[in-house]
């Protein structure tokens, strides 16, 4: 009796334990005020974007819990006929697809040549890469301002997409690298026997069994360039911003324009919650892997 | 070392080699291997390589970028104000943040193991690590609103203040000049007189706002009654005009709620609130031949909240912002640790007699400990260079008590006083922070490879 008691209870956790301490009550209590604190300044937000000018001037959003007929979708079709924001959403489109496949393709190369191919000074160069994944973006900033100037891709969309696939590709490559290594050789070997060139074992086995490692990859590569502000605000087309460019902006007149502000917030949002939630998984585990970042 | 090595010893292509090894190479021709890393490494070398010489080369010359200065700029980011305090603020940062935020994310994780809405949970408190910095900032101005009616913080502040504390019943009123009332510091007022029974001790008070009249009845004069002292708070003003100072005219409103006490030699003997007409009674045999006192927590400002981005706390609040966002990372990996930590060991701790708390101290961190170090790592790293969350959140007016390296960085660099010589010192600064972390790193790997 004691023995059984004891291997069940073995298999529980110490939430498990406490729960069944306070019937449960205590903790779950404890976790939802917990939940709701978290959830709090995002659904601020939300039912801001939802207010109108007037009212998000004189009152909290949570006036709308005792009077829902506040709810309006007045700042949101606005802000759709509003060309310079929905314009900044399709610049953070054009900068961040091209960025996250740029950074996937360019990665993957790289890592399976350091996982499969024999060269001089392999593991040197590897570790050269590897070393670079905690250089701050910061070191970058004057540097590549003038070396674009130089070239011509100062203010552009091509300037940005090619600064994120620069500074995604460390992690890429150490990510692909590790997790190509563990592809089983045989499979290489006989593919290799088939009389597949490199560049075939490449698109055929190679990026196919890499599957979990790209997906992981790429969402990470993703939200990080939708979100990203610092860069985008040095090297973007000022004259077609990103989203986070041309909201940063409106920040400036902060206080009388929330009537904007929120709902381009959210509106910004939109995507990478949806992302997130889409590929949690892949999210979860490519912020694990990215640890060292 | 030894993989190139015994990689050079087999021949291009070689199959079906020494099972122990772990890699084959299978590709030999260099070519290819060039090709495929390319482009990998043009990029690196041009846009990350490349600008870290450059801007240490450029770190070393002044503003004009002519000016050779040696290692004066790395000389100003401890002497100049503005860098000390965003030196002092990144330390602030670097120590608070990801210590806050790897505690409550272990909180969160061992609170949630098992637990079967756990997930539904850590979906919550990871879901803002999706969302940009810019959209946390916009989200945190409005809750740091300094108005209580709008901003979600300084209305619970209010709400949880007025709940212990009664919000003063005519803030900014004060005794009619020449009246018996004088200020007697902290923003009371005293009579000058000694009071008796005989005579009723009236309050004349000016400067009430009109919203605390709203209800107010007409003031009555306070007649005699056995035993009490008494006396009429009332507002010595009529409206109109004609009122006669000193004198409860008619139409002149009572004010209630008014707290009224009897001091003695610095002692309060006795106190009541006055009523609906203005009126108190104090029992006359302990307040006789005293001064009647009103407290200054009559008349004290109605409390407005914190002033949470202001130059005191706008880093702390702005921290908090951070937290938010991170909490749930460390949360994550924090649980991913718990789920494979051997649960033998736990249940040898509970066999011995351990209670919850000893195990968690003892085993579960101890246990966690590699985590933690990581996530803590990684926190750290991260807080070095924050920029946006700081950018966004901190209103103009406290900018400067709000700065940080990275927003530093960014003013010298394309502020308003460029000075890219001061700009890329604080860059390699920034750099030379994190190169501990670059070695740990690359030992690690090493170390894995030898394996």
């Amino acid at each position: 009796m004691t023995t059984l008691d004891g291997a069940v209870r073995g298999k529980q956790s110490l939430a498990a334990r406490l729960a069944a301490r306070t019937g449960g009550g205590a903790l779950r209590i404890f976790l939802i005020l917990v939940a709701l604190f978290w959830l709090m300044p995002t659904i601020g937000l939300l039912l801001s974007s939802l207010r109108s000018p007037q009212q998000i001037a004189e009152s909290g959003w949570w006036q709308v819990f005792s009077q829902p007929a506040q709810i309006t979708w007045e700042n949101y079709s606005r802000l759709l006929g509003n060309e310079k924001v929905m314009g900044s959403l399709l610049t953070t489109a054009a900068i961040t697809v091209p960025a996250t496949v740029l950074v996937v393709v360019i990665g993957s190369l790289a890592g399976y040549a350091f996982a499969w191919m024999d060269f001089r000074g392999r593991d040197g160069w590897f570790l050269v890469v590897v070393g670079l994944l905690v250089v701050p973006v910061q070191v970058a900033l004057i540097p590549v301002a003038k070396l674009f100037g130089a070239v011509g891709l100062f203010e552009t969309t091509a300037g940005v997409v090619l600064f994120h696939t620069a500074f995604g590709l460390p992690f890429a490559v150490f990510l692909l690298r590790n997790f190509f290594a563990e592809i089983p050789r045989e499979l290489l070997e006989a593919a290799r026997l088939d009389g597949a060139g490199e560049l075939r074992l490449f698109t055929r086995v190679v990026m196919p069994l890499g599957g979990p490692a790209i997906a992981s990859l790429g969402i990470f590569q993703f939200l990080w360039v939708w979100n990203d502000m610092l860069i985008a605000l040095i090297f973007a087309d000022s004259g077609h911003p990103p989203i986070t460019v041309a909201l940063q902006q409106e920040v400036r007149q902060f206080g009388n324009n929330i009537d904007v502000l929120a709902p381009g917030a959210f509106l910004s949002m939109v995507v990478p919650l949806v992302v997130f939630f889409a590929f949690q998984r892949q999210f979860v585990s490519g912020v694990m892997a990215g640890a060292v970042k | 070392m030894s993989d190139v090595q015994s990689g050079a010893d087999a021949p291009a292509g070689a199959v079906g080699g020494r099972a122990g090894k772990r890699r084959n190479p299978l590709g030999g021709r260099p070519w290819v291997a060039a090709a495929f890393l390319l482009p990998a490494l043009v990029l690196l070398g041009a846009l990350v390589g490349y600008p870290i010489v450059f801007s240490v080369y450029r770190s070393l010359f002044d503003a004009s970028g002519h000016g050779f200065v040696g290692l004066d700029n790395y000389g100003e980011l401890f002497s100049d104000d503005g860098i000390r305090t965003a030196l002092k603020n990144n330390i602030v940062w670097v120590v608070v943040a990801p210590t806050v935020s790897t505690a409550l994310g272990l909180i969160f994780a061992v609170l949630t193991e098992r637990v079967r809405w756990g997930t539904a949970f850590k979906l919550v408190v990871f879901m803002p690590m999706a969302i940009s910095m810019l959209a946390a900032g916009i989200i945190f101005r409005l809750v740091y609103d300094q108005a209580p009616e709008r901003g979600v913080a300084n209305a619970v502040a209010v709400a949880v203040h007025d709940t212990f504390a009664d919000p003063a019943p005519f803030p900014g009123a004060k005794p009619r000049p020449n009246a018996d009332l004088k200020a007697s510091g902290g923003g009371a007022f005293t009579t000058r007189s000694a009071v008796s029974a005989a005579s009723p001790a009236n309050l004349p008070l000016v400067a009430v706002q009109p919203d605390d009249l709203r209800g107010a009845r007409q003031a009555v004069a306070a007649g005699p009654r056995p035993g009490m002292i008494t006396g009429t708070a009332w507002l010595d003003f009529t409206r109109g005009g004609g009122g006669r100072a000193g004198v409860i005219d008619p139409g002149e409103k009572a004010l209630a709620g008014l707290t009224v006490e009897a001091v003695k030699d610095g002692r309060v003997v006795a106190s009541a609130t006055t009523a609906a007409d203005g009126t108190y009674a104090l029992p006359a045999d302990r307040a006789e031949g005293a001064r009647i006192r009103l407290p200054a927590a009559n008349f004290a400002a109605a409390y407005h909240g914190v002033t949470w981005l202001g130059p005191a706390l706008v880093t702390p609040a702005i921290i908090g912002s951070y937290v938010w966002m991170w909490a749930g990372f460390a949360m994550v990996l924090i649980a991913a640790g718990l789920a494979g930590m051997p649960r033998e060991l736990l249940e040898a701790a509970r066999v011995d007699g351990a209670n919850e708390w000893q195990i968690f101290r003892r085993v579960t961190v101890p246990l966690l400990a590699p985590v933690l170090v990581v996530v803590l790592v990684t926190l750290m790293i991260n807080v070095l260079k924050i920029f946006d969350l700081v950018y966004i959140i901190a209103p103009g007016s406290s900018v400067r008590s709000a700065n940080v390296l990275a927003l530093q960085l960014f003013q010298s660099s394309f502020g308003t006083d460029v000075d890219e010589g001061l700009g890329s010192a604080i860059a390699v600064f920034l750099l030379l922070l994190v190169m501990p972390v670059m070695y740990v790193n690359l030992r690690r790997i090493q170390k894995e490879r030898r394996r």
